[in-house]
């Protein structure tokens, strides 16, 4: 492999990665915010206690 | 079955074929453990009248606790012998006579029988024991598969065996925390992928329609735990007869897979599989809902995201390329917010509830092992900074640290965790004595604060010594009178290991007088009735 090539592929790894990774990050917290999830949420914190 | 007997005959073969004493006895011992699975499987499957256990009894889901019930015994077990072999190398260092001069009894062979006993026998026990315990309560669902989770917890506990006879018998490949041979790290392979299996099975099967956050936890740490332990432990081995093997790259490369692998087990065995546990013990014994059920989301990916980066700071100043170097210390510093962010979560949950940590020295063991965890998760950082690393590396500074979080941060949630599920497997009314667990609390934590604290003197005493010039531009002490000078500190620090392990044999004693204790239900037989929850007083 080229210097060159090496360097493009860095270059683009690291920028579609920075790129991507926060993407994902945000739409998780988009979906964790998401107003209408949250009586979903509110059940689930209470799935220990409402076992038997 | 057909793969157990099978392999009896090859296993016998290599015990008798091979020159390696100790891999013969792992051989005779792999040999045996086949054959009594032989035994074993006939004796469940092939029984006359034998039928599957249902799914449900009663419209109830019949939970699977036998595999639960072994795998929390074998904890107790390993945790005091790990915590007894961590008092004997203490001693040793304090005291070096106490090698005895036998190979089979050195510090560098009892130093890696401790942190696997401690890691994996007790912490992997505990983990494998509540996350079969905690998926089948939160997925309303019975385990997955008959004989596949007695062969995790089996297969688990055998590769215990193998890993830590193989140390005293002098079998390493020399990585911290990965020290068994290839043979046991491919046991464990297959061991592990039956876990997941058995552990998305029973996801599979959930009444729940939501998967709760405790089994994201214990997703990704099975999950990860898998990656690192194939990718850590990519060898060849010298020959089929031999436990000799070498990794398949050298240098610095291996220095970073090993430091990946042995941050990440930090990461995601430590802390990822052990959040799984206080999310779903704290709010059931504090009987609260999850502070922030959005905060444990976003806690789960903040936390899965950052931690994989963080390995190279074991490894400042060293060989590695400077930018990897920075950009692991950048995400150990990062890693702040999702570690305080779950502590924050876990204490909130107490909110309405904090009157209990009065009457309630199992809550209170919890949420005190949350605040180790926001401590040691405020000094990782801290200590992965390069300035802070130049004078904390190779110095007992580390030890304390890491102690903190294991003393502080796993045991307690972990004896936590047992305490609660003692009397729910037994169907027992409650503990034996309350009384007891308080002086356990007491004790030990007495013992984490005598080892942490001889532990930050010492270690920052060892590296301003190192780092000490006279006018003329030497070195002011030789290494000796480092060494020297921590004498005292290393007596400390064992006397905090003896009040630990002293607080460990009390909570052993309560459990078995627990489980001596009469059961609540009428009947104990198969199949065994829901285990009912009991408030704590």
């Amino acid at each position: 492999m080229t210097t060159s090539t090496y360097a493009w592929l860095a270059h683009f790894a690291q920028s579609t990665g920075v790129l991507y990774f926060m993407g994902l990050f945000l739409a998780i917290c988009a979906y964790a915010f998401w107003p209408s999830n949250r009586a979903r949420f509110e059940e689930a914190a209470r799935t220990p206690l409402r076992e038997d | 079955m057909v793969i157990a007997a099978a392999a009896v005959l090859p296993l016998i073969l290599i015990a008798a074929m091979t020159e390696d004493r100790g891999y013969a006895f792992h051989a005779a011992l792999g040999a045996l453990a086949a054959l009594g699975s032989v035994f074993l499987i006939a004796n469940r499957c092939f029984r006359p009248g034998q039928v599957p256990a249902p799914q449900e009894i009663g419209g109830r889901p019949n939970y699977n606790m036998e595999p639960v019930k072994f795998a929390t015994v074998a904890a107790m077990v390993w945790g005091i012998a790990g915590f007894t072999v961590g008092l004997i190398i203490a001693l040793q260092l304090a005291f070096p006579d106490l090698n005895f001069d036998l190979p089979w009894i050195n510090f560098g062979r009892l130093r890696p029988l401790h942190t696997s006993a401690v890691i994996f026998a007790f912490g992997g026990n505990v983990l494998i024991g509540t996350s079969f315990y905690v998926v089948q309560r939160t997925s309303h669902a019975r385990l997955a598969g008959d004989l596949s989770p007695w062969f995790v917890v089996l297969g688990y506990n055998l590769f215990i065996v193998i890993a830590g006879t193989g140390y005293l018998l002098g079998i390493t490949q020399s990585k911290e925390y990965a020290e068994p041979e290839w043979y046991a790290d491919l046991w464990l392979t297959a061991v592990w992928v039956v876990y997941l299996l058995v552990f998305l099975g029973t996801l599979a099967k959930r009444k729940e329609p939501h998967i709760y956050v405790a089994n994201w936890f214990y997703l990704g740490f099975i999950l990860t735990i898998a990656v690192l332990h194939v990718g850590n432990n990519l060898a060849w081995p010298v020959s089929v007869l031999s436990p000799k093997s070498y990794v398949l790259w050298s240098g610095v490369q291996d220095a970073m897979f090993q430091w990946w692998y042995g941050h990440n087990a930090v990461g995601f065995f430590l802390t990822a599989g052990f959040l799984a546990i206080m999310y779903y013990f704290v709010p059931k014994r504090a009987e609260r809902p999850v502070y922030s059920y959005r905060l444990s989301i976003i806690h789960f990916w903040a936390l899965i995201f950052l931690y994989i980066w963080a390995g190279p700071h074991h490894l400042h100043y060293t060989a590695l390329p400077d930018w990897a170097q920075t950009l692991g210390m950048t995400f150990s510093i990062m890693l702040w917010m999702p570690s305080w962010g779950g502590m924050i979560n876990g204490l909130m949950t107490l909110s309405g509830a904090w009157d209990k940590l009065r009457t309630d020295p199992v809550l209170r063991m919890m949420v005190v092992s949350l605040a180790f965890y926001g401590m040691s998760t405020f000094e990782g950082p801290l200590m992965s900074i390069k300035a802070v690393n130049s004078l904390s590396h190779y110095t007992d500074w580390t030890i304390g640290h890491v102690h903190s979080g294991a003393l502080g941060w796993v045991a307690y949630v972990s004896f936590g965790a047992i305490y609660c599920l003692v009397p729910w497997l037994w169907n027992r009314k409650g503990l034996y004595s309350l009384k007891l667990v308080n002086w356990h609390f007491w004790v030990s934590t007495l013992g984490i604060v005598l080892y942490i604290s001889a532990m930050w003197v010492s270690g920052i005493m060892q590296g301003l010594m190192w780092r000490a010039y006279t006018s003329l531009g030497f070195l002011e002490y030789s290494f000796i009178e480092t060494v020297a000078a921590m004498k005292p500190y290393y007596v400390i620090r064992a006397m905090g290991g003896g009040l630990f392990l002293a607080g460990a044999l009390i909570m052993a004693f309560n459990l078995w007088m627990t489980v001596r204790s009469d059961a609540v239900g009428a009947s104990q037989r198969e199949p065994a009735p829901d285990p009912q929850l009991v408030p704590a007083q």
